[in-house]
């Protein structure tokens, strides 16, 4: 049966436009207008599609949708393989729905090379849907590593002052995780003659060799989650980074880890990955506490909440990997809760920075007084950051949380600490920028948020309390390819589960 | 479509407040004000006639909204539940948050952001209607962080106030503490029942009797531990020692938050939990063991820091953390229907109290301070009557509200046997004895002898509009009559069938009953000594007025200790505030910086970069070290795939 390949023409329609931008000629003034709408309009349709794709998404099945599968190189028996499941096509639309306000948020703060900004943030969205709708692991690998090359150039280019130290961490970081993740990919061709994903899903690999495979998809998606002590880059790669690029990096590219270990590491090696559940919830502690300290230290803005991503993110390893319904679930819900979240928070960030130009929290403080739409927008987003309930932040954490307590108490003890520590860090910082007296006068002469501004926030505000009050809409959909994924998990480990009805007789624990 | 009265109790004021917030600036303060008041006294009109329905026609009942988490088997949904708990607080919420709305139009006349006061306080309102009202631990927990919420934003209220912020960031801190705790307690709930619904829960909580869970390495009896855990979330919001320090700072806020806040609603939020969650409580001995001790300590040192204030909201606010000391030694002895009682009374008292002084501070020009004051009856009359009759229902003298329900806490504790009871009891009637002693040390001081204040000062003193004066009256009727005209139904003869199920006491252990009992001695202590309280202060602040500076000198240590508030503050900023900031920086500068980039990136970083970054471009030079990235990733995979092939 030949089906319309909506995937691929959802993935390489950025691409196009790129192609279409790079085209573009006349004087650089009308270039860049040129370029700027060209871009809005690709990723708006792209955006279309995807909610279009969505629609005819079945919520209800476990397996992969909407498949392309054509022969790539077919001597090694590697394929063009393209699906969705309940998992990933979250991650596709928050990919299109942050693009477009990616271009809307660098309208008019970026002015140098715009029509190759734009050209690198269409060849973004492509390598990210690509990397997000793969099915094979070549695939993957190659969509997965093509994701960092548009992001090296947009932190390199158009970053800060500090952009070629961050660069180079981002890029040293990465460089061994790549190699040992193709290295991975080599021995599981190896060892089962087949690239594809989904077949690898019910293939048995002997469990010494999946601790070492384990290890080795370890070092390539704890540095993107990123976990501790993998994570130094990020602050770095945040402060320099424009701020669309901050918004990309903290929306999309944080989950790449996180899906990662969702989408190969659980399925493929499930012994592994039990045995390994001691380490990733040490390591994920240490990053709720240890990042919430240091977030609570942090002078300038972006680093502060770079550092609260590591924490935040530190929820969704503990979540993935306690393998109950309802810390997948709720791992899944954080990662998309602070794609969303933690976007916003960096779009806040930007609209001051377009004004003053500096992200030092002290430059700052009384911007209630001149810009209260402004302090309204950005409290909404640091109380969704805090975890309030009716907010998008609370849902995921409370479920990791509830579900991880079957695992271990002591991880879900400690992790709840940093539930104390974010509200401290936020609220601190809050009150540092938008409350007390204006001390600076140029802060006194900055002018609240315009149309496009708001019109930037107000889709991440619905979402932000759709997610918090109906969360049903997400977690449903994802539901069957995650108990596929836990069933998995569970058989290859004979871990009988937890009767999921009723109540069990104390005796029985 | 029909609207149900469970509905616009709730919502009415989400209502009032969303409009009030987004556009207020449009409407207009006034029109704000006429938008929340009205849509306040629909929500208080509605809770009312649900009050005689449930209640007094006994039909309690649950109003299902819509899913809202539903995760494997965690469903949990919105819901109101109106049992007879849930619409007694409803009541008290609604028509003191009424009293307050009104007397806020007044007493923020001249403030700028009316519009925005008013919708914090209506949507205040709602959270905390959504606590009470909830059906499962979930909705409880949004209401229970809603109202932290808030509070944050109401004592921050005046944000360029750099002590307004600091006492709100504490306050929210402070309360996520115990809400730490209350999670952790929701999710061994769910590890014991699989449901978070109360009516799973109390389903099964005989079952759960013996069943431990191994938390943090150790075995616990399951049901103590989830109630221990619950109970630190009570500590927090309810401002029990330990965690109580956010309560007085939150004194930054305008008064009208205050009384409606710190007095009336959010801070009975834990006594409510626990009295919801009776059901397991019940079972959970060791645990309310521990409450009793800790409300009968609470109940003493709140009151004895209360005596040496001079900010006349502080002792107000000690007061307040005092009282809720009482409520809880109730609960620890199962008396949980006086526990609700004190709660129903002292709204109206304490919520009196608080916009009484509210009044004072308006006539005053804003001083808080009672050393500045004295003397003022004669030109504010009214509110000098509201505060004796908050003051006498406070102590518990004989016909006021404060008496019935402090009484029966007393009596209730006394009957039940046991030196944690006793304990409780005997620091219960030395709180009683100082409640009243600081009451009228702070009437005395406020309103008689010579003015303190400066000439202007006392010029400009007037009384209140009566757009506060009203509400003052209703409390003050409550304050008067609230004990007399429900406690048949409270905790009289009428008790069972007035909470029908809604609160539970094992079989054959209830604790108002063998309160009738108890020796007659026992019975008059408190209101004995409330009186002897009130003759001590008159004796010291009208007659003898030079004797208390020299009972301060003469204990000097004694009263900075308690002047100081027994330093919880010191203590905390010295182990818990000061260290996670020097280890913050210490992770951040060298953990970070030294050891993990030292050793990483940088190291390499120092070796390969030499050379290539002045030669080439920056952006060039990027490309460059990716595309040779990706050629080692290359040349390893050739290399590597060539070896496996030979193998």
């Amino acid at each position: 049966m030949i089906t319309f390949p909506i995937l691929s023409l959802m993935t390489f329609l950025p691409l196009l436009g790129a192609f279409f931008i790079f085209l573009l000629r006349g004087d650089e003034k009308s270039v860049a207008a040129n370029a700027r709408i060209v871009a809005l309009l690709v990723s708006l349709v792209t955006f279309g599609i995807s909610l279009y794709m969505y629609a005819g998404f079945n919520g209800a099945l476990p397996g992969f949708q909407f498949v392309e599968n054509h022969p790539w190189l077919p001597g090694f028996n590697i394929h063009y393989k393209m699906g969705v499941d309940g998992i990933s096509v979250f991650f596709i639309l928050l990919s299109t729905l942050l693009t477009p306000i990616c271009v809307l948020a660098s309208w008019d703060s970026v002015k140098t090379r715009v029509r190759e900004y734009m050209m690198a943030f269409m060849i973004l969205e492509t390598t990210m849907l690509g990397m997000f709708s793969a099915l094979d692991l070549v695939l993957f690998y190659v969509f997965f590593e093509a994701v960092l090359i548009p992001m090296y150039l947009i932190i390199g280019v158009w970053g800060g002052k500090n952009r070629v130290y961050a660069a180079f961490k981002f890029f040293l970081y990465t460089l061994l995780g790549s190699v040992l993740l193709l290295i991975a990919i080599l021995a599981i061709y190896h060892q089962t003659g087949t690239t594809d994903i989904p077949a690898l899903m019910s293939s048995a690999i002997p469990p010494d060799m999946q601790k070492w495979l384990f290890l080795a998809f370890l070092a390539s998606f704890a540095v993107k989650v990123p976990m501790w002590p993998v994570h130094t880059w990020l602050p770095d790669a945040h402060v320099e980074a424009p701020t669309a690029g901050s918004v990309i990096l903290a929306g999309v590219l944080l989950k790449m880890g996180g899906y990662g270990f969702l989408r190969l590491s659980l399925p493929i090696l499930p012994v592994a990955s039990h045995y390994f559940v001691p380490l990733i919830f040490g390591l994920s502690v240490i990053a709720v506490i240890y990042t919430s300290l240091v977030a609570l230290v942090q002078e300038d803005m972006k680093k502060l909440i770079a550092y609260s991503s590591i924490a935040h993110m530190g929820f969704v390893t503990i979540g993935i990997f306690a393998m109950t319904t309802q810390a997948v679930e709720g791992g899944m819900f954080v990662m998309l809760s602070h794609g969303i979240v933690s976007a916003a928070l960096f779009l806040c960030v930007g609209v001051v920075y377009d004004r003053l130009h500096t992200r030092e929290i002290a430059r700052y403080g009384g911007l209630v007084k001149n810009m209260p739409v402004y302090a309204a927008i950005f409290m909404i987003f640091m109380l969704a950051s805090v975890g309030l309930p009716a907010t998008s932040g609370f849902v995921g954490e409370f479920l990791v949380l509830v579900g991880a307590f079957k695992v271990s108490t002591l991880t879900t003890f400690l992790a709840a600490t940093g539930v104390v520590l974010g509200a401290a860090y936020m609220l601190y910082l809050y009150k540092r920028v938008v409350f007390g007296e204006i001390v600076h006068d140029d802060v006194r002469k900055m002018k609240d948020v315009g149309p496009r501004e708001i019109a930037i926030f107000v889709p991440l505000i619905a979402l932000v309390f759709w997610m918090g009050i109906y969360p049903t809409s997400f977690i449903a959909p994802m539901a069957p390819a995650i108990e596929k994924v836990i069933t998995r998990y569970d058989s290859a480990n004979h871990i009988v589960p937890h009767t999921p009805t009723g109540i069990a007789t104390p005796e029985g624990r | 479509m029909h609207l149900q009265l469970e509905t616009v109790a709730v919502f009415a004021p989400l209502l009032g407040g969303a409009i009030a917030g987004l556009f207020g600036k449009k409407i207009g303060d006034k029109a704000a004000n006429f938008v929340t008041c009205t849509l306040m006294l629909a929500s208080a009109g509605s809770a009312i006639a649900l009050f005689y329905d449930i209640l007094l026609k006994h039909d309690p009942r649950t109003v299902q909204l819509f899913t809202w988490i539903s995760s494997g088997a965690l469903n949990v949904s919105w819901a109101l539940r109106f049992d007879q708990l849930a619409t007694v607080m409803v009541a008290v919420v609604t028509v003191v948050s009424t009293c307050v709305h009104f007397y806020s139009i007044g007493y923020m006349a001249h403030d700028k952001a009316r519009a925005r006061f008013t919708a914090y306080l209506s949507l205040f309102t709602f959270a905390m209607l959504m606590l009470v009202t909830a059906d499962n631990l979930v909705q409880l927990f949004f209401g229970w962080e809603g109202v932290g919420l808030m509070s944050y934003l109401l004592i921050g209220f005046w944000n360029e106030k750099e002590s307004a912020n600091s006492a709100a960031i504490k306050a929210f801190v402070m309360n996520r503490i115990g809400d730490f705790g209350l999670a952790l307690g929701l999710m061994a709930t769910f590890f014991l029942f699989h449901s978070l619904d109360f009516k799973d829960i109390f389903a099964h909580a005989a079952e759960m009797q013996n069943a431990t869970i191994m938390f943090l390495g150790h075995g616990f009896g399951a049901l103590n531990l989830i109630c221990a855990l619950l109970f630190v979330g009570a500590m927090g919001k309810s401002a029990q020692l330990g965690l109580h320090t956010w309560l007085p700072d939150a004194m930054e806020g305008p008064t009208p938050v205050s009384a409606l806040i710190h007095a009336a609603t959010m801070v009975t939020a834990g006594v409510f939990m626990v009295a919801r969650m009776s059901p397991l409580y019940e079972y959970a001995v060791d645990v309310r063991m521990f409450i009793t001790i800790m409300g009968g300590l609470t109940a003493f040192i709140a009151a004895t820091i209360a005596i040496t204030q001079f900010d006349i909201k502080r002792v107000i606010a000690y007061s307040t953390m005092s009282q809720l000391g009482y409520m809880f030694f109730a609960l620890g002895v199962s008396a949980y229907s006086a526990a609700i009682f004190h709660l129903f009374t002292h709204a109206f008292f304490k919520a009196l109290l608080f916009l009484g002084s509210g009044s004072v501070i308006h006539a005053m020009g804003g001083e808080q301070d009672m050393r500045k004051m004295g003397g003022l009856y004669k030109k504010i009359p009214h509110t000098y009557v509201m505060m004796w009759i908050g003051s006498l229902a406070l102590a518990g003298i004989p016909l006021f509200a404060g008496y019935y329900s402090k009484d029966m806490i007393l009596e209730a504790d006394f009957a039940r046997m046991g030196h944690v009871a006793h304990f409780a009891w005997v620091l219960g009637v030395a709180a009683a004895f100082l409640t009243a002693f600081y009451s009228w040390r702070l009437i005395f001081m406020t309103f008689h002898g010579k003015p303190r204040a400066d000439k202007h000062t006392m010029d400009h003193v007037h009384e209140s509009p009566p757009v506060m004066l009203v509400p003052l009256y209703v409390l003050a009727t409550g304050a008067t009559f609230g004990g007399w005209a429900f406690r048949k139904f409270f905790v009289g003869r009428m008790r069972f069938k007035f909470w029908g199920k809604s609160l539970f006491v094992l079989k054959g252990d209830n604790v108002i009953s063998m309160a009738e009992h108890i020796p007659s001695w026992a019975g008059h202590a408190p209101a004995v000594v409330g009186v002897t309280g009130i003759l001590v202060a008159f004796w010291l602040y009208m007659k003898a007025t030079k004797v208390p500076g020299k009972i301060v000198k003469a204990f000097k240590p004694v009263h900075s200790l308690l002047f100081n508030k027994w330093y919880f503050d010191e203590i905390y900023h010295a182990l818990g505030v000061v260290p996670a900031f020097v280890v913050g920086r210490i992770l951040w500068k060298t953990g970070d910086g030294k050891i993990i980039d030292g050793l990483g990136p940088d190291g390499v970083a120092r070796v390969v970069a030499k050379g290539s970054r002045e030669t080439s471009k920056v952006e060039t030079g990027y490309v460059y070290h990716y595309a040779f990235a990706m050629l080692l990733g290359v040349v390893a995979f050739i290399t590597a795939y060539i070896f496996c092939v030979q193998r």
